[in-house]
């Protein structure tokens, strides 16, 4: 299957690049890792006029903590972020969706700001940005400026980025208390997108209640969807007390938005939230205590 | 419009040049104009990984990558494995092991394998079932893929120690 046609250029900055995507109009598009731009080529669902590749700009690739944020490069790939030891150690929700979200080959070429700004509901990493309540620095044609995570998910794949704007960096807030977090996923098989995930962070009091939880569901709704009551029944609540959580979950699951398709009833999606939450939250708690990944 | 691009690259060690496209997939852009038809187009949608070729030491899907975006880049493909003529121990391994029935998804198969084995030259069974789960084959049941795998990884440590030694 062949693309439409297209014209394409390589920019070596932010700053060109933005200047091209203005004044080439809504008909450029950014291309990152291109893995789901260019299968969305061939089938003709998008053609664009210009592709502005940001593949060649330097120092959009990498993850590091300082000036109390863990910080991600948009063009970092997926694959680095799997295989990421500061990740895997200290935020293992990442290492978790890293190596579920499709396959190594794809890993190896896609990225996360690709993933979050294709703004599509089956992604995996825009559930874990709500949960951990992300920020997104964001440049454009008059300056920067940085929308967060709840913000920035609006419809099916659209995101609140203007057509001349660039994603450059996807930021967390470092955790100042005990916190965990963790990402569920069911799919039928490898390279799938989600039946459904589910997305949990946890800050975490003493006697194990839980000062703060941000929970994200993946692929049960029109777009990635916060579950903010969910959160709200499980805050100040003992996660060890069993009811609770499940309080919490069913708000998850009400929270949810599903349709039935080839992967579920949305009933099934439904009870897969649920349990999912449940499963989540005992295992970002477990992580909380142990600072490990199990 | 601009109706080609001038890209120059590296494709199995040699330098390669061509005005190509925007459009042109790196799959086709090796299969059609290079030549190099043992990269196989399988799907054509992202799934089976029968088109997957090293870009800058990993292991990718040629048919999406458009063949501008590997400008500058390092190709490996199956063609480039064996060395003088001698089988990669990749190749001879799947040989040996019969890691293939039909073949279609074999080429696909050994640059996923070869790009495991280059950077954990001894991995676990779920390692490898990991490393191949982008590479679909609908003849084997897979048994004697991994099989071969492990075979090779043998072959490779072996060699190695004899370099060594």
């Amino acid at each position: 299957m062949l693309p439409p046609k297209f014209d394409y250029v390589a920019p070596k900055s932010v700053s060109e690049a933005i200047g091209l995507l203005k004044s080439n109009g809504e008909g450029a598009k950014v291309i990152a890792g291109g893995q789901s731009l260019i299968p969305l080529l061939k089938l003709r669902l998008a053609s664009p006029t210009l592709l502005v590749d940001i593949g060649r700009i330097p120092g959009l690739d990498y993850i590091r903590e300082s000036e109390g944020f863990l910080r991600i490069g948009a063009m970092t790939r997926m694959a680095d972020v799997a295989g990421s030891e500061l990740l895997r150690r200290k935020y293992p929700i990442f290492h978790d969706a890293s190596t579920v979200i499709a396959d190594p080959l794809v890993r190896n070429l896609g990225t996360v700001g690709g993933n979050v700004s294709h703004g599509d509901p089956s992604n995996d990493l825009p559930a874990v940005t709500l949960a951990l309540g992300a920020d997104f620095a964001v440049e454009g044609p008059s300056g920067g400026r940085v929308i967060r995570a709840r913000d920035f998910f609006v419809d099916t794949f659209t995101v609140a980025l203007n057509h001349d704007d660039i994603l450059t960096e996807v930021r967390v807030p470092m955790p100042k208390s005990m916190s965990g977090g963790a990402y569920l996923k069911v799919e039928q098989k490898v390279a799938d997108f989600a039946t459904a995930g589910v997305a949990v962070f946890l800050h975490v009091g003493a006697k194990g209640i839980c000062e703060s939880a941000g929970i994200g569901l993946t692929a049960v709704g029109p777009k990635a969807i916060e579950a903010t009551k969910a959160e709200e029944a499980i805050t100040g609540q003992k996660l060890t007390d069993g009811p609770a959580l499940d309080r919490a979950a069913v708000l998850a699951a009400e929270a949810s938005d599903p349709t039935s398709d080839i992967r579920g009833t949305a009933e099934y999606k439904r009870s897969l939230v649920r349990l999912m939450v449940v499963r989540a939250l005992k295992l970002a708690y477990r992580r909380s205590r142990s600072g490990g990944t199990k | 419009m601009a109706e080609t691009r001038h890209i120059v690259l590296s494709v199995n060690g040699e330098e390669r040049q061509a005005d190509v496209e925007p459009r042109l997939l790196l799959v086709h852009f090796l299969r059609e104009s290079l030549g190099l038809t043992g990269t196989h187009s399988g799907c054509d949608t992202t799934n089976c990984g029968a088109c997957t070729v090293l870009m800058d030491g990993r292991a990718v899907k040629s048919c999406t990558v458009l063949a501008v975006q590997a400008e500058g880049r390092k190709i490996l493909t199956v063609e480039g494995l064996s060395q003088r003529g001698k089988l990669h121990p990749v190749q001879e391994a799947f040989l040996a092991g019969h890691g293939l029935q039909c073949g279609f998804c074999t080429s696909g198969m050994l640059m996923s394998s070869y790009a495991l084995l280059a950077r954990n030259p001894n991995p676990t069974e779920d390692e490898i079932r990991t490393a191949i789960s982008g590479n679909l084959c609908r003849c084997t049941g897979y048994v004697q893929i991994i099989e071969s795998i492990q075979k090779a990884s043998a072959l490779m440590r072996k060699q190695r120690a004899r370099a060594d030694g």
